[in-house]
């Protein structure tokens, strides 16, 4: 009993720990005064305040629309990586899953400023600067690996002949890779391209080494406010996103657990 | 079935985007640009010999060390307490311990200098109940702190995963040959929950050497960890050449630890034997 406790009120205190700096953040998104750390009203002015501040809404714009591209051709490139990856020869198959894996283990700083370099070097010979094609193409190649590793295990667990069976009844290769292949690895595809879309949105490192002066995403700006001062209307604004992830977060369980009863209902 | 080359668009994107500039950096640690134009030369290590880099070097690696340690000591009886709640229970706690990563981590650790401020939230409420204020804003605590708030979803959730697989009938068996419950733990479960420990070790290691935002947040701006040191170097001085020196030493030590902790990995007995 007193085990069970103790238990209880660690667990507790460890949580207390990891939600204390949201829960401050969420208040202090109401918070009347400008400056943190002083509470001198309740308001809701930084939540109108959002829709005209030009700076965060551009920020949020590039977050998005860089999240969804990188996301969407990173998931493209991918899988067509993973199918490859998954027929290949024992030896072939072990030389590219180390590189899969040097962006996944490289620290972030080091593929930032090794991405960086690059691209000047590229400058140099055509006109390209750093900016938010770069960013770009800094969150697809980051964003390829996690999807090849979500892929490849729903195609290891599926059936080999499926492929060869179709094959036999008459489909081409394309038809059955759209028929057969792609529906057996749909939730890896769709797990892959979540995973690339929220570490998009919630990179700064490789962001920050890759973008050129005037592009920057919701992290470059909170990084670039936060010496003089965070306002309160990135606050609100975190505050909305978070809401919405929860949101988004408890239909996908109703949803699933409906599902999953119907599954019960149906097999009994 | 000869589909190899639908990953070729892959190999080619990796090769431009991956390999080339991994041989840039190396290129460039290893050269310097002057008047006669660009030559080989290892002066970029030379410099980094001065006592003051190998200091910085030497405290973002210990700083890393300790950051981890206490990620693995608060964050393994976390698994095991998620691992030991009921099937319908233990997806929610997980769930919790992913949630907070949700939000903007620069957002989160900013939060922070309102907790820990000379008159901020913790200290109000410390004077509250007459206990002594806290003031470790700026200086190593406060970015270890940073460090252990950011990084110790990645310790609970490897070890918790591995501690779920863990066949029950095993502990059933110890308890059964009359086994005490940390008998059971120290033969059984820390030895059988290794694997996840070296990942967590990893992957709480590795972003902890290399950060440079945490320090620079908890810290002030004057504190530099190795990672502030090669922003700078990118960033403000504009010298590449020493810069990417600096990253070629950061990675050789980052390999090294490791290396070191995977050898404990090896030897099974490794773990256990420090009991």
């Amino acid at each position: 009993m007193v085990k069970k406790i103790i238990m209880k009120s660690y667990l507790g205190l460890v949580l207390l720990f990891m939600y204390l700096p949201i829960i401050v953040l969420i208040v202090f998104s109401f918070n009347e005064s400008k400056s943190r750390g002083n509470w001198t009203g309740f308001t809701f002015k930084w939540y109108g305040e959002l829709f005209k501040n030009s700076q965060i809404k551009e920020a949020l714009y590039n977050t998005l629309l860089i999240a969804l591209i990188s996301a969407l051709i990173a998931v493209v490139i991918g899988t067509f990586a993973a199918i490859g990856i998954h027929n290949m020869k024992k030896f072939r198959k072990t030389v590219v899953m180390n590189l899969t894996y040097l962006p996944v283990l490289n620290p972030d700083i080091v593929t930032g400023v090794s991405l960086m370099i690059m691209f000047v070097f590229i400058g140099t010979f055509i006109n390209m600067k750093l900016g938010f094609f770069t960013m770009l193409l800094a969150h697809i190649t980051f964003n390829i690996p996690y999807v090849i590793l979500s892929v490849l295990p729903k195609l290891k667990q599926m059936n080999k002949h499926m492929y060869e069976a179709a094959l036999d009844l008459g489909a081409s290769s394309f038809y059955a890779l759209r028929k057969v292949i792609l529906p057996e690895i749909m939730p890896g595809i769709i797990s892959g391209f979540l995973l690339a879309f929220t570490l998009s949105v919630d990179d700064f490192v490789i962001s920050y080494f890759t973008t050129g002066s005037g592009v920057s995403n919701l992290s470059i700006t909170i990084y670039s406010m936060a010496r003089t001062g965070v306002k309160p209307t990135i606050n609100a604004l975190s505050t909305l996103m978070f809401a919405g992830v929860l949101l988004l977060l408890f239909i996908i369980n109703i949803r699933s657990s409906k599902e999953n009863k119907k599954r019960n209902q149906f097999n009994s | 079935m000869n589909k190899k080359w639908v990953s070729y668009p892959y190999l080619i994107w990796m090769v431009i985007f991956i390999v080339i500039p991994s041989f840039l950096i190396l290129f460039y640690a290893f050269t310097t640009k002057d008047e006669q134009g660009i030559r080989f030369t290892l002066d970029n290590f030379y410099r980094f010999c001065n006592p003051i880099f190998i200091s910085v070097l030497f405290k973002s690696l210990g700083l890393a060390l300790l950051s981890t340690l206490v990620c693995l000591i608060v964050g393994y009886p976390i698994a095991l307490i998620l691992a030991s709640k009921d099937y319908s229970k233990r997806a929610i706690f997980s769930m919790l311990f992913i949630i907070p990563m949700w939000m903007n981590f620069l957002l989160r650790t900013y939060a922070w200098l309102t907790l820990l401020e000379k008159h901020g939230i913790i200290n109000s409420v410390l004077s509250f109940f007459h206990l002594p204020a806290i003031n470790i804003l700026y200086t190593n605590g406060a970015v270890v702190l940073g460090m252990v708030y950011n990084f110790i979803p990645f310790m609970i959730l490897p070890i918790y995963t591995v501690l779920m697989k863990i066949d029950s009938k095993l502990v059933e068996a110890a308890q059964d040959l009359g086994g005490n419950g940390f008998t059971v733990f120290r033969r059984i479960i820390l030895p059988l929950s290794v694997p996840g420990v070296m990942s967590g070790l990893t992957m709480v290691f590795m972003p902890a050497v290399t950060t440079f935002v945490i320090s620079k947040l908890l810290g002030g701006g004057q504190y530099t960890l190795i990672g502030n040191l090669i922003e700078r170097q990118f960033l403000t001085v504009y010298d590449w050449n020493f810069g990417s020196a600096i990253s070629i030493v950061m990675m050789i030590f980052i390999l090294i630890s490791i290396g070191i902790m995977s050898k404990f990995d090896e030897d099974k007995g490794g773990g256990a034997a420090l009991w």
